[in-house]
């Protein structure tokens, strides 16, 4: 007897163990299962195998992953959305659907990063980052054949963070799913093999303006912890509906963990890396970052302004509607002057950041859905573009500069008119997806009452056509010069990448009902 | 003493480092800068938790503390790896892309 009291009074002083739905988290775990056995894998396996290995954990456990959420969809449907992990994680209709989009986006990436054929050295990466560029060690390690397999488990843990960044149910857990999701990035935007001293600069830009900006947001979780006693989204809501005197810690607060998130998304004027860094960055990192850092940090977005803040409606669409529009109106203009691909392309990304927030202002249901669908389109678009860029080479590696690229169609007809499709498609053009899904956002926001955004939004689509269209000019109707770069025939690998980016562009534009009607019953938040 | 003047504090504290990233010119202050915000969010999140009475506060400063340990460490490889190609660690020298 009087043990068993002792028993319970040390029950009682003991924590109680949280239940984990681990079945429920099996995206996430799987994808930072095989992140960390990439590190096995690079410390373990003998050099010539690395490669090899390395490729079949990451696209076999992304493959396994996205068959956990396909797994996990039926249970959802039924509920309508769990809480997990003790209230830090929200498994439901958009987490779902952007962590199928995101893995997608993942296996794409992966055979971009994994391409050998391109590169007369090797692949797009560094042999030694280590090395500084130009150094004896340097061209000693080229010499040598050295390979950079690193970027395979520094990609996963991104995708890791990525995974977990839209699924966020607490500040805390969406701080640190923004950590893990940005230090590989850091780190991989410094890897590329040519141009390092561009990509180092863009590591470090990268690196201390992130740094700068996550700090702002977690000041912001401080200030929205302080003002609700609590981190979680739904207890933020219910404290934001009471009578409480602090709205200055709220407003504060609100803006701050919006600044960390609207940096992620490059969206103006919080958009001044992002040039920068997609130049630097090695080509397939780039596009990886483009797409998905861009859907997963959307994802978040949606989740703590639909989630948190639905109350709030009235203070912060203002606020986020001038950011739309700044970022439409900018990325659209700056993207006119630009003489280099690679740049044209990110301030290209930043407009569609001011496209895809206009979805996001309409905050009803149709808004979170026709978020869900443009980031599919943009995503799919975004890692095309940057793969055909890899093909443009010369001597000098990729040929980025926009007039190295003045006859190209005449030339290559085939890869020109696939980069022609994906340029209509960032374009808006019908019968591609982005026609489909800039339709969808501006029809939300009208019906949310955005009216001014969505006027503001064709005129900036009318200004980007116009820079898309001059791109198709010059490849097609300019003569080839003498001393032009060639387009270099690539692996299996990235020309799967491609027809990927094309018939997803092309499906989606011409019957985009089945994808719509997806992201339409996947736009519930659970709360 | 009134919790609230530690926040005052905190506020101050994150003002003088995003100014000093702001202002700096060597990438290796500029990241000191960043830390002392992350350390001023800190004294912010343990003074709200004393506060509201509850240890969500406390809790999250651990993990800002292991978070800002491992942004230590992807950020000052990134220094380390521009300071061995330029021999200088210099903001204003990372300059070859502009607009």
């Amino acid at each position: 007897m009087s043990s068993g009291l002792q028993l319970a009074a040390d029950a009682a002083d003991k924590v109680p163990a949280p239940s984990i739905e681990y079945g429920k988290l099996s995206p996430m775990l799987i994808v930072f299962g095989i992140a960390v056995a990439g590190v096995l894998v690079e410390a373990f396996v003998p050099r010539k195998a690395r490669y090899v290995t390395h490729l079949v954990v990451a696209l076999g456990g992304m493959a396994a992953a996205f068959g956990a959420v396909l797994a996990l969809i039926p249970g959802v449907k039924d509920s309508g959305g769990e809480i997990a992990a003790v209230g830090a994680v929200a498994v439901d209709g958009p987490t779902l659907f952007l962590q199928g989009t995101l893995l997608l986006l993942g296996i794409v990436s992966v055979l971009l990063m994994a391409e050998r054929k391109l590169e007369p050295g090797g692949d797009a990466f560094a042999p030694q980052a280590a090395a500084a560029p130009g150094s004896a060690q340097e061209k000693e390690a080229a010499a040598a054949g050295l390979r950079q397999t690193e970027v395979y488990p520094l990609a996963m843990f991104a995708l890791g963070g990525m995974l977990l960044f839209p699924a966020a149910n607490d500040l805390l857990t969406l701080f640190v799913a923004l950590e893990v999701m940005s230090l590989p990035l850091y780190l991989l935007c410094g890897l590329a093999r040519r141009r390092r001293l561009l990509s180092q600069e863009a590591a470090l830009k990268y690196f201390l303006l992130g740094a700068f900006s996550s700090a702002f947001f977690l000041f912001g979780v401080a200030l929205l912890y302080g003002y609700s006693g609590s981190v979680r989204l739904d207890r933020i809501a219910v404290a934001t509906g009471g009578a409480m005197d602090n709205d200055a810690l709220l407003l504060i607060g609100l803006a701050m963990v919006a600044v960390g998130l609207l940096f992620k998304v490059g969206a103006v004027p919080f958009h001044s890396w992002t040039p920068d860094v997609y130049q630097g960055a090695p080509t397939p990192i780039t596009g990886f970052m483009a797409s998905a850092t861009k859907v997963a940090a959307f994802g978040a977005l949606l989740r703590f302004f639909y989630v948190a803040l639905p109350g709030m409606k009235w203070d912060w669409r203002p606020m986020m509607t001038g950011v739309a529009i700044v970022t439409m109106v900018v990325g659209a203009v700056i993207a006119i002057t630009q003489t280099d691909v690679k740049r044209m392309l990110a301030y290209s990304s930043i407009a569609h950041a001011g496209f895809i927030l206009t979805g996001m202002i309409a905050a009803n249901e149709a808004g979170a859905s026709s978020t869900l669908f443009y980031l599919v389109a943009y995503g799919f678009v975004t890692l095309g573009a940057f793969a055909v860029v890899t093909l443009v080479r010369d001597a000098g590696g990729e040929a980025t500069h926009l007039s190295r690229w003045a006859g190209l169609g005449r030339r290559s007809p085939l890869v020109a008119g696939v980069f022609a499709v994906f340029l209509l498609a960032f374009a808006g053009i019908p019968l591609t997806s982005g026609f489909s899904g800039k339709f969808a956002v501006f029809q939300a926001a009208a019906d949310g009452g955005a009216g001014s955004l969505v006027i503001v939004g064709v005129l900036c689509s009318a200004i980007a056509a116009f820079f898309y269209v001059r791109v198709i000019v010059l490849m097609f109707f300019s003569e080839p010069r003498a001393d032009g770069p060639t387009v270099v025939v690539p692996s299996v690998m990235t020309t799967a990448a491609i027809a990927l980016g094309v018939t997803v562009t092309v499906v989606l534009g011409i019957v985009p009902q089945p994808v719509l009607d997806l992201a339409d019953k996947a736009a519930l938040f659970v709360h | 003493m009134n919790p609230a003047n530690y926040l005052y504090l905190a506020a101050l504290l994150f003002t003088v480092g995003a100014a000093g990233v702001l202002l700096r010119r060597n990438a290796i202050v500029v990241f000191m800068c960043v830390e002392l915000m992350l350390n001023a969010t800190n004294l912010a999140f343990v003074t709200f938790a004393r506060m509201h009475g509850n240890y969500d506060g406390q809790v999250i400063a651990f993990f800002t503390m292991v978070v800002a340990a491992a942004e230590v460490v992807v950020g000052l490889s990134i220094i380390i790896a521009i300071f061995r190609s330029r021999r200088t660690a210099s903001v204003d020298d990372a300059n070859l892309m502009k607009w």
